[in-house]
C-alpha cells in the first residue's frame, strides 16, 4: 500500500486527508501500529476511523472514554444477572455446584466490550476507534497501553485472549491533557490541522452534496476568516459542512449578511463568539466569499 | 513486526539514517527515545527516500508526538535533509537560569531521604524556623531559600475531592456488586443469600497553578516556582503554567524530581522572565487551549499573582468569567495583600476580585500554609 492510494481510498470512502495523514494511515494500517490523532475540535479526527471502517469494510468498534472507564466498559464483563440464574437452576436440578462453578467462568458468560470484540478478529479485520483517550483516567491509560503493545487481554477466570490478526486502531485526543509518553510511543502520530480552502470546499461538496459550488466556496471562505477573528470556539470542518447544509436547506444559494444573521447559530456555539463577529460586520464575511 | 527485510531499507545499515536524522532532532530539542528509531527506519522503508513529502512525514509519524515539537522537526528536516541552518542560541543553549540558591541536598523530597530530612529540620532550631515562617520572601537571602527549601517540600496541597466515577466494595454502598454477589452465591451452595454494595470512590480535584513571572512578582515568583515545584513532583493531577507577556506550559519541566534541575528546565522554556504582564491575554491562551476545553473543569485553580497588569481589564474580567464557570474553585494569591494598608487598587486586580472564590496571602511560608489549607476546602 502507497500513501496515494490510502489517499484514495478515503476519498472514495468520503473523507478527504491531506498527504500527511495519508502517510500516517498507511503506515499505522500497514505496520499493524495504532494510530494516535490530536487536534483541534472539529477537525475530523473522529472521521477518520469512520471512513477508514468504510475503506477497509471491517467492522466499526467505537469505545468512547469518560472519566472513570474501566474494565467492565472497555474490555469485558461478566453477566452476573444470568450467573445467578444458571446457579439457581444447578441447584434446583440438584446439580453439582462443583462443574457449576467452572461453567460460570466459561465464555458463555462473558460479555464482549469493544476491546475484546476487536481481538476477535473478522475479514477484514474490525477497525476500533478509541475516542477521546485524554478524558480516561492513568488506569485506564496503562491498561490501554498493555493492551496497544500486546493486542491482549488477559481474564483472570479464563486466561490471555490474543488477537489473531491485530485489528486498526485509531485513538483520537483533544489534548485537555497529555497523553502519557509511553502511550504515545506505542503508536504513530499525526496533528490533524483544519484544512486549506480548496480542500475543504472540496469536504462540503463531497458530505453535503445539495450545496451548489458558489456557496459552498463562500462559506468556506467565510469559515476561514472567522478562524482568525480569535473565537473562543473556531469553527471546525463539522461546523461549515453543518452551516452549508443548513444555507442549501434554505434555499440559498449565495451568503448576504440577513441569511448570516439568521443562521450564525450553526457556525458558532458561544454567544460571545456570535458577538465577536457581528461586530467585525457580515460584511467582512460575504467579501471574503467573493474573491 | 517492526523489523523488514533488509530489502525494503534504505541503506545497507538500516539504523544509520535514523540515528543521525535523531541526532540533529535532538539538537532541536525534541526528545526521541532510543526505542523509536526502528520504527523510523522500518517507516522510511516502507514509504520510500524517493519523495521529500514521503520522508518528510514518516518521520512526522514517528517521531513527533506533540504538535510543539512540529516547528522543531520542521528546522531540524530543513538541514539534515536538505542542508538547511541549525538550530539558533535560543533553542540550543540554555538560557540565564534565575534560580541560585546553592545546592544543599540535591535530592528531591522522596520518602528515601526523608528520615535525613528530618534530622536536618532538627538542626534548625525552632526560633529560627518560626521567623522564617513569617518572614516576606522578598527579604530573603539565598540560606533562607535553602533552609525554607524543606519546608516547603513538606507543605502538602490536597486539593478538595470529588466522587469519581469509580467504585470501591463497601458495606454499605449505593450499587449492588453483582461480580462480588456471585461470589458469595457460590459458598452458600449458588443462593445469594446476602448483596454486596459498592459505593463511589473519591478523587482529588486537579489543581491547576498559575504564576505570575513579570517583573514586579519578581521577588516572590522564586519562591512560588519553588513551591509549585514541590507541588507538581510524583502527582499526576497538578498543572503549571507560567503567565508573563504570554502563557508557558511548565508542568513537564518542573516534574523532574531534582527542583534545581527542573526550575532550570522552567526557565528555558519561559523567554519573557521578569517582563510584563498581559494577565488577560494569558488566561485567554490558557482558556482556549486547556482550561475550558477540560482541563479546569471542576479543578481548583491558583493564580499566584499581584494583579499588576499591563493588558486591557475588561479582558481579564472577561476571561476570569470563563475560568470562573468551568473551575470548582479559584484561588488568588496576591503577595502583596500582607502589606499594611492594602487595597486591591491594581486595575487587574480590581477587574479579577468578583470571579475570586477566595483572596489570599502568598508572601510567605506561613501564608503558603493558609494557601494549602484552602485549596483543599
Amino acid at each position: 500500500m502507497t500513501p496515494e492510494g490510502v489517499a484514495a481510498g478515503l476519498n472514495a470512502a468520503g473523507y478527504l486527508p491531506d498527504e500527511g495523514l495519508a502517510t500516517a494511515v498507511m503506515l499505522a494500517t500497514s505496520l499493524h501500529r495504532p494510530l494516535l490523532l490530536e487536534g483541534e475540535a472539529g477537525v475530523g479526527k473522529t472521521e477518520v476511523a469512520k471512513a477508514l471502517s468504510r475503506m477497509t469494510g471491517g467492522e466499526l468498534l467505537r469505545l468512547q472514554c469518560y472519566e472513570g472507564i474501566d474494565l467492565s466498559q472497555a474490555a469485558y464483563e461478566w453477566d452476573y444477572s444470568r450467573q445467578l440464574l444458571h446457579l439457581r437452576a444447578v441447584e434446583a436440578g440438584r446439580g453439582d455446584l462443583a462443574t457449576a462453578e467452572d461453567e460460570l467462568y466459561s465464555m458463555r458468560f462473558l460479555v464482549r466490550r469493544p476491546l475484546l470484540l476487536a481481538l476477535q478478529g473478522g475479514d477484514p479485520p474490525p477497525v476500533l476507534l478509541i475516542d477521546e483517550v485524554d478524558r480516561a483516567d492513568d488506569e485506564f491509560e496503562a491498561f490501554l497501553l498493555e493492551f496497544l503493545s500486546e493486542f491482549a487481554v488477559t481474564i483472570p477466570e479464563i486466561g490471555t485472549i490474543r488477537a489473531t490478526e491485530p485489528p486498526v486502531v485509531v485513538l483520537t485526543s483533544n489534548r485537555t491533557r497529555d497523553v502519557h509518553d509511553a502511550l504515545k510511543r506505542r503508536c504513530f502520530y499525526h496533528w490533524v490541522e483544519h484544512p486549506d480552502f480548496e480542500r475543504e470546499v472540496a469536504i462540503v461538496r463531497l458530505r453535503a452534496p445539495s450545496v451548489p459550488e458558489p456557496l459552498a466556496r463562500q462559506v468556506a471562505a467565510a469559515v476561514e476568516s472567522m478562524r482568525e477573528m480569535e473565537l473562543y470556539k473556531p469553527p471546525g470542518v463539522a461546523e461549515t459542512i453543518d452551516w452549508a447544509t443548513a444555507l442549501a436547506a434554505l434555499g440559498r444559494t449565495e451568503l448576504d449578511e440577513h441569511v448570516i444573521d439568521a443562521t450564525l447559530g450553526t457556525v458558532l456555539k458561544y454567544r460571545e463568539d456570535a458577538e465577536r463577529v457581528r461586530h467585525h460586520g457580515y460584511a467582512t464575511l460575504v467579501t471574503a466569499g467573493m474573491r | 513486526m517492526t523489523t523488514l527485510p533488509p530489502a525494503r531499507t534504505p541503506l545497507a545499515d538500516p539504523l544509520r539514517l535514523p540515528v543521525a536524522f535523531a541526532h540533529v532532532l535532538r539538537r532541536w530539542g525534541v526528545r526521541v527515545p532510543a526505542g523509536r528509531l526502528p520504527l523510523y527506519a522500518t517507516a522510511l522503508g516502507s514509504v520510500g527516500v524517493t519523495s521529500r513529502s514521503a520522508v518528510y512525514w514518516a518521520g512526522r509519524a514517528t517521531l513527533v508526538n506533540r504538535p510543539e515539537d512540529i516547528p522543531a522537526y520542521d528546522g531540524a528536516f530543513a538541514q539534515f535533509w536538505e542542508g538547511g541552518p541549525p538550530p539558533t542560541a535560543r533553542l540550543a543553549v540554555a538560557v540565564p537560569v534565575i534560580v541560585e540558591a546553592p545546592d544543599v541536598d540535591a535530592g528531591g523530597p522522596s520518602p528515601e531521604n526523608g528520615p535525613e530530612r528530618e534530622e536536618r529540620t532538627e538542626v534548625v532550631r525552632y526560633s529560627a524556623v518560626e521567623t522564617l515562617r513569617e518572614k516576606d520572601f522578598a527579604a530573603y537571602t539565598a540560606e533562607d531559600f535553602d533552609a525554607a527549601r524543606r519546608l516547603m517540600a513538606a507543605l502538602s496541597l490536597r486539593p478538595a475531592s470529588r466522587p469519581s466515577r469509580r467504585l470501591r466494595p463497601s458495606r454499605a454502598g449505593s450499587e449492588p456488586d453483582l461480580r462480588r454477589t456471585v461470589q458469595r452465591a457460590l459458598r452458600t451452595s449458588g443462593e445469594a443469600v446476602s448483596i454486596a454494595h459498592r459505593t463511589p470512590r473519591t478523587q482529588p480535584r486537579r489543581l491547576i497553578l498559575l504564576c505570575d513571572i513579570s517583573g514586579s512578582m519578581e521577588p516572590y515568583s522564586r519562591a512560588l516556582l519553588r513551591f509549585a515545584q514541590s507541588a507538581v513532583v510524583g502527582r499526576p493531577r497538578v498543572e503549571v503554567f507560567a503567565l508573563g507577556t504570554r502563557l508557558s506550559r511548565l508542568t513537564r519541566q518542573l516534574s523532574a524530581r531534582d527542583p534545581d534541575a527542573a526550575l532550570a528546565a522552567a526557565a528555558r522554556v519561559v523567554s519573557d522572565w521578569s517582563g510584563g504582564t498581559r494577565l488577560g491575554e494569558g488566561l485567554r491562551t490558557f482558556n482556549d487551549r486547556w482550561g475550558v476545553r477540560g482541563m479546569a473543569r471542576g479543578a481548583v485553580v491558583v493564580i499566584l499573582s499581584d494583579g499588576w497588569d499591563r493588558g486591557n481589564p475588561a479582558e481579564l474580567a472577561e476571561q476570569m468569567g470563563r475560568l470562573h464557570r468551568v473551575a470548582y474553585r479559584v484561588v488568588w494569591v496576591n503577595p502583596l495583600k500582607a502589606a499594611p494598608g492594602y487595597a486591591p487598587l491594581a486595575r487587574g486586580m480590581a477587574a479579577a476580585l468578583p470571579y475570586v472564590d477566595a483572596f489570599v496571602e502568598g508572601h510567605s511560608l506561613a501564608a503558603l500554609e493558609h494557601l494549602a489549607e484552602v485549596v483543599s476546602a
